[in-house]
């Protein structure tokens, strides 16, 4: 058996795989964070409890409902999406021009609800939800057996990370965002329906995290909890990150989640804490972020 | 937002009412325990030390701390772990807790200042959960367990905390100590830079004053207080767990102070005791505590941002200025 | 030309939070009219142009497009209606090219000019027209700022001072712009402080100071006037 600095090159490429996993739900998160937090100046802590939605709005669907898996992948950002909608109409749209901590505040209240509740009615355990029965089975690959699921996902995340900043780079609405980032009033005198853009941008971002909860169902568990252990590590990669550029944001995400899974196989007591510790790092040399500007 | 003290000042008449409520209110804590569960009470205490010196940072200096809980749940471990392991008296204990959350708060402050605003919140945030993890890591804590049967003890070898009215005055001194300590800072020539630093920073920078360093002074001096009710709980409850280090517990201590006021000197206090007192009630319902924290968090962002106390002071405020 | 005013404006008082910056100001322009604000700075030209675009939202009085109320919409229902505005800053924005600035603000009419017109009247667009938005000179992004409200069909175009920093070839340049604007009979309201160039532009002035409207005359009058103007403007 092969091996690298004395580990067996098949644990490593396992290690590897599963830390393009964890990258996978970290640059689609923190991407989603990336685009609110550009136009509506609102750090979105409710992010984590919007993906936990995506991934019981599956569940719920297969269980009560008989939808499946690929419906799924639209239905579920579609319901989550509109949820947001009415948030952002209802509650955050109050908050716009005021200190931006009080988004945060309000955000933070919201997933506490969601997850609370759900917890109250699930149980904090999670449930399990099998893969479409077309991704089942393992690839050989050569140097290493792969879930076909485990392939597909990381496959799906590039796909929706590439689609968003295509969106964002390459499309009118995309030009209308970035603008309006810069200058949401002058965006607005010039006939476009900045606050339909907002609603619209806050939906999308959660639209993208309930995505990414789908995705996530058959991989980790579907449980109440399962959004805000992940939102705290997602904050972190956003501010190694910086929030100035949407590809720094998904860039950022797979090399953390890769460094995590290297951390896993040379040193695991240390896997669940190296984001942070690299967090603290790049602070120390690197305030602003790997791809910020200082603001 | 900070208007209470400095009204108060400019306010005599005003300033001998207040005496009078203070008063009235110290009598109330001395004489509670004959009417309440002192346990219940001292939890108050606790969490309302624990708001005090929360708001200490995001009243006087503007800084939204995410990670206090690291802070209030690492002392209460220290203070369990010396006091039960090593057998350490109680009163040392505590204070061990006290300078091991200054020293994390050294730490965290000289990482997170580095960062304003929103990103400041994140970073105390990141850096208490990953705390938090350490916590679940090492021996010492014993994980999931936590350091359970920590015995009371004698404070000072002289006064057996296992009397449940001892512990309470004991309590009540540490809690007016960190009170009094807070409304020193706060009226201090330090505080007052403190102040000027949340107005305007870019201003105070251009006074000549090291921002980051007062940043840093306060959110060290906030750590500590945090700790000092962190290591009190531990030995009132006589156990530390995961759950005073984890991030729930930040976001509880944000919403006490919150609904009662930020920046106001008693607004924390009552928040605290309507937060642990709402807890205790909707504990024997079959209702979700933290659904409960989240409707009370969006209600007070969305239409009381300046808090029970802070309302009330407006409220003040604006009738003389009425009558004149 | 009719003889309603396209834009009429009465009565109008604004506030910058708790400053009163306008007191009861009276405008009116033609169709096809080009009417030049003059006033020192801070007489309250600029806020004019952004109390009737509704970007100063504190504000009372009445302003008619057509004679449809503005002052009750909201800011985005106002270009819609067909107002166009370049902002004294310009407004080019850093994150979008050249293309993309020129293609941002969405279509109000039919009329507007097609991006073939545009670019044969401003060939330093076309030419630039993928690198960053303001990495153009300060002469280019005025143009920029003039051709994409001339993209989307705005009938009436409120344009704060063109001139402001650009060497005088470029001024030139802009003039002549707001000449054919003219033929094509663009309606213009104008803040500028250079008058000479104003002249060859402008119908009628209006005079204002300390948030008032003081005097107003046809373009014809201006020599005469202008031991009066140089009172005033204080130049």
């Amino acid at each position: 058996m092969n091996t690298i600095f004395g580990v067996p090159t098949p644990a490593l490429y396992g290690q590897i795989l599963i830390g393009l996993i964890n990258g996978s739900f970290y640059a689609m998160l923190s991407l989603g964070l990336a685009v609110i937090f550009g136009l509506l100046r609102v750090i979105n802590f409710a992010h984590g409890a919007q993906y936990m939605l995506g991934a019981f709005a599956a569940y719920l669907l297969l269980t009560y409902v008989g939808i499946g898996y690929w419906p799924a992948l639209i239905v579920a950002p579609l319901i989550v999406g509109a949820v947001a909608i009415v948030i952002e109409r209802f509650m955050l749209r109050r908050l716009y021009g005021i200190d931006p901590l009080y988004g945060l505040l309000l955000t933070f209240g919201l997933a506490l609800i969601l997850e609370g509740a759900f917890r109250h009615w699930f149980g904090a355990a999670g449930k399990p939800y099998a893969p479409p029965a077309e991704l089942t089975g393992a690839l050989n690959l050569g140097f290493m057996f792969m879930p076909i699921y485990r392939g597909w996902v990381v496959v799906a995340s590039l796909f929706i990370c590439v689609g968003t900043w295509l969106l964002i780079e390459k499309t009118r609405l995309g030009a209308y965002l970035r603008a309006a980032t810069e200058n949401a009033t002058l965006v607005q005198a010039f006939g476009v329906n900045v606050p339909l853009l907002l609603t619209l941008t806050y939906g999308l971002g959660a639209a993208l995290a309930a995505l990414a909860g789908v995705l996530a169902a058959p991989i980790y568990q579907v449980s109440p909890l399962m959004g805000s252990n992940l939102i705290i590590i997602v904050f972190a990669v956003v501010v190694v990150g910086g929030m100035g550029s949407i590809l720094g944001a998904i860039v950022t995400g797979y090399v953390l989640g890769v460094l995590e899974g290297l951390t896993k196989v040379f040193y695991p007591e240390a896997s669940s804490i190296v984001i942070f510790v690299i967090m603290a790092i790049v602070l120390l040399v690197r305030p602003a972020g790997l791809f910020g500007r200082e603001e | 937002m900070a208007v209470g003290t400095q009204y108060l000042a400019e306010q005599p008449k005003l300033r001998t009412t207040s005496l009078v409520v203070g008063a009235i209110a110290l009598a109330a804590l001395l004489a509670a325990p004959f009417f309440l569960y002192p346990v219940f009470l001292m939890s108050i205490l606790c969490f309302a030390l624990f708001a005090c010196a929360f708001n200490l940072l995001i009243g006087y200096v503007g800084l939204l701390s995410f990670g206090h809980a690291a802070f209030f749940g690492g002392a209460a471990y220290f203070t369990a772990h010396a006091v039960k392991v090593w057998g350490w008296e109680p009163l040392s204990g505590i204070l061990l807790g006290v300078a091991g959350a200054a020293g994390m708060g050294l730490i965290i402050g000289f990482l997170a200042i580095r960062r304003q605003g929103i990103y400041f919140a994140m970073i105390t945030l990141a850096l208490s959960q990953m705390f938090a993890f350490i916590c679940l890591q090492v021996p010492f804590t014993h994980g999931e367990d936590g350091i359970q049967g920590v015995p009371r003890g004698n404070l000072l070898g002289l006064i057996d905390l296992n009397q449940p009215l001892a512990m309470y005055y004991v309590t009540l001194g540490i809690f007016l100590f960190g009170v009094f300590a807070i409304w020193r800072i706060v009226n201090s020539p330090f505080g007052n830079i403190l102040k000027a630093i949340r107005e305007n920073e870019r201003r105070a920078i251009s006074l000549g004053y090291r921002v980051d360093r007062y940043k840093l002074g306060a959110f060290v001096m906030s750590a500590a207080l945090a700790g000092l009710a962190g290591g009190t709980k531990a030995i009132v409850f006589q156990f530390a767990t995961l759950t005073d280090v984890q991030w729930q517990m930040s976001g509880e201590v944000i919403l006490m102070t919150l609904l009662g006021g930020i920046g106001t000197m008693v607004g924390p206090i009552v928040g605290a005791g309507l937060v642990i007192a709402l807890q205790n009630y909707f504990a024997a319902y079959d209702f979700p505590v933290t659904v409960l924290i989240g409707i009370i968090f969006v209600i007070c962002v969305l239409l009381f941002r300046r808090g029970i106390v802070g309302e009330i002071l407006e409220l003040l405020k604006r009738k003389p200025k009425g009558t004149v | 030309m009719s003889n309603a005013p396209l834009l009429e404006i009465r009565g109008l008082n604004a506030w910058y939070g708790e400053s009163h910056v306008l007191h009861g100001v009276d405008l009116d322009i033609r169709e096809g009219e080009t009417v030049t604000l003059l006033g020192r700075n801070g007489a309250g030209k600029t806020t004019t142009l952004r109390a009737i675009m509704g970007i100063l939202r504190r504000r009372e009085g009445v302003i008619r497009l057509r004679g449809k109320d503005l002052i009750g919409l909201p800011l985005h229902k106002v270009a819609q209606a067909g107002i166009g505005y370049v902002p004294e800053e310009r407004g080019i924005f850093a994150s979008l090219n050249v293309a993309e600035n020129l293609m941002l603000p969405p279509n109000v009419a039919e009329s507007g000019m097609s991006l073939d017109e545009i670019y044969t009247l401003f060939p330093n667009l076309h030419e630039r027209r993928s690198s960053q938005g303001t990495k153009l000179s300060g002469g280019e992004q005025q143009m920029l700022a003039i051709a994409r409200i001339l993209r989307t069909g705005a009938r009436i175009i409120l344009l704060d001072e063109p001139t402001e920093g650009l060497a005088p070839v470029i001024v030139q340049r802009i003039g002549d712009v707001l000449v054919a604007l003219k033929k094509r009979g663009m309606t213009i309201l104008l803040v500028e402080q250079n008058f000479r160039f104003a002249r060859k532009v402008a119908d009628r002035f209006y005079l204002m100071e300390d948030g008032r409207m003081v005097n107003s005359f046809p373009g014809h009058e201006l020599d005469a006037r202008m031991d009066e103007l140089h009172e005033v403007l204080g130049v």
